[in-house]
């Protein structure tokens, strides 16, 4: 397990925070207190130097600022890639993140990045694999780091546990925190059809750093039923916004992510996507002083 | 039944592959368009950074076009590595070979272009010297001094007029391409990358400066441009800011 006590660590207030779009720049800068933070896409700020590191130097004096890998690929079968790791470690120390953060899922297949977060079944040997993968991560980059739950769209027959067994086991074997999002519980409860205040209430909560929330598509399987596919490219639906606020009971405030990344929205959209989140917290942060 | 990662990424790349046996929807029933979802957001997603990437290939082909033939790339060349700010590397090998565009020749280099501007973006930041700097050294010392160039600087020597069809197709009223040879120098003076047609001279000039002295790279020059004229190619260098060190 990690021992990070001695780092100087930037604080991330429980409010709303938007995935950083450099399109949405100006608007950020006009109206700074609309957002309480920012999260980046840890592999597009990889580079060495030019305009996305400029910014994000900026914006990270403005801001605390959520470092979001998506291409590490830990739940990989085979090792993972060294060269990567220490890309991400280079950018968390000179970032100094106010959280770091990487999906139950593998995109890294030999020689292939697949450009995806694909699934993992859910088995005692994978357990295994995922906690060795997430105590070299944060072991190397010197943080700890907040695992997300995938939405996911099939299963494996192989799956012998529940997701949230496995979460739980992985958090409490590496230290790790979680990172839930709620639009991803809300996918995957449709998509394998059961109720997501049941996984809510099951979910081990107290491990959770970050909220995601984000839009979805709706499409229909062989068989005609519903099947949702995460796109991050609309707005939170009201189901999603239902279940966060029931979360946010259990919970108490998180600091809370709007994701968009397709189809992406004029700023006011997005802004106003953050309000609304901003507002639940406030109500959660009124109900948990009482 | 276990589906490995290996079984995974077939059938991910590969659509005539079966989906793996072992991937059910939540009855135990084959996943069948499920597992398609995968498979949409692989090869959309890469479609997608492409199109990002080559953007002036894009416009020359069309979307139709080019989405197919991405496709054919992506499923072929998928990425090495996570850093998808420079995907794409081998595709001005692939349509040098790809039969449909062998009527376009000229779209290798564009893509080679197109490549450097992504490559010059991300480079490392640096501070040019002042131009005063070059001016204060010695007349006698000055061909023996050896001339750092700005990390994001690049050059592309083409049989076609490869910058002019980028602009022609990226920027708004830029004229029709003549149908000469160009080389181009790319620079970055601050977060844009800007470039300039560069002569023949000029540029076996720069390619000289990387690792020989100044004096070196002129008389290099010389043997294939008798008139190549040192004081305006370092001029050049000077107006884009592209000195960052005069080591002596």
């Amino acid at each position: 397990m990690l021992d990070q006590s001695s780092a100087n660590i930037p604080e991330i207030p429980n409010r709303a925070g938007v995935g950083y779009k450099a399109q949405h720049l100006n608007g950020i800068l006009k109206d700074p207190s609309a957002i309480g933070w920012i999260e980046i896409h840890a592999e597009n700020y990889m580079g060495d130097g030019g305009r996305p590191i400029a910014q994000l130097k900026h914006l990270r004096d403005m801001y605390p600022v959520s470092c979001h890998g998506v291409g590490l690929s830990i739940g990989a079968e085979g090792p993972l890639d060294a060269d990567h790791l220490a890309r991400l470690k280079h950018l968390v120390s000179w970032l100094n993140p106010a959280l770091f953060s990487e999906h139950l899922a593998w995109s890294t297949h030999e020689t292939h990045f697949l450009n995806d977060l694909l699934p993992v079944p859910y088995t005692q040997a994978v357990v295994d694999r995922v906690v060795d993968h997430i105590d070299q991560v944060q072991d190397t980059v010197g943080r700890r780091m907040l695992l997300e739950n995938p939405s996911t769209y099939c299963a494996f027959e192989e799956s012998d546990m529940s997701e949230i067994d496995f979460l739980s086991e992985v958090a409490t074997r590496t230290g790790c925190g979680l990172l839930l999002d709620v639009n991803n519980v809300f996918i995957s409860a449709t998509n394998q059809q059961y109720s997501p205040e049941a996984y809510i209430d099951a979910y081990p909560l107290e491990h959770v750093g970050e909220i995601h929330l984000g839009g979805h598509e709706e499409d229909a399987d062989d068989h005609g039923e519903t099947l949702l596919i995460d796109s991050h490219s609309r707005q939170v639906v009201d189901p999603v916004w239902e279940l966060y606020e029931y979360t946010l009971k259990q919970s108490g405030p998180r600091p809370t992510l709007i994701e968009w990344d397709n189809d992406i929205p004029s700023w006011d959209v997005l802004a106003n996507e953050a309000r609304l989140a901003d507002d639940l917290l406030a109500n959660a942060q009124l109900v948990a002083a009482e | 039944m276990t589906v490995t990662q290996t079984d995974f990424t077939a059938a991910l790349l590969n659509a005539d592959l079966a989906t793996p046996a072992g991937m059910v929807d939540y009855q135990g029933r084959p996943a069948g368009k499920r597992f398609d979802v995968y498979r949409n957001n692989v090869v959309v997603s890469l479609i997608d950074a492409m199109e990002t990437a080559f953007p002036a290939i894009h416009k020359l082909v069309g979307d139709e076009f080019f989405k197919a033939m991405a496709g054919v790339y992506v499923r072929a060349h998928p990425p090495t590595t996570p850093m998808m700010m420079f995907y794409g590397e081998a595709f001005p090998e692939f349509l040098e070979n790809f039969e449909h565009v062998q009527q376009l020749p000229y779209l290798p280099d564009v893509a080679r272009l197109e490549l450097a501007r992504r490559s010059s973006y991300h480079a490392t930041d640096s501070i040019a010297i002042s131009p005063d700097a070059l001016g204060a050294i010695a007349p006698e010392d000055l061909m023996n001094v050896k001339l750092e160039l700005s990390p994001a600087a690049r050059m592309l020597k083409s049989a076609y007029p490869v910058l002019s069809i980028w602009n022609m197709n990226m920027v708004e009223g830029a004229p029709q391409p003549k149908a000469v040879a160009q080389a181009v120098l790319l620079f970055r003076p601050e977060l844009d990358v800007d470039m300039v047609e560069i002569d023949d001279a000029t540029h076996c000039f720069l390619s000289n400066l990387q690792n020989n002295t100044l004096g070196e790279a002129y008389e290099a020059t010389l043997g294939i441009d008798e008139t190549f004229d040192l004081g305006q190619a370092l001029g050049l260098l000077l107006t884009h800011q592209l000195i960052t060190h005069i080591n002596i």
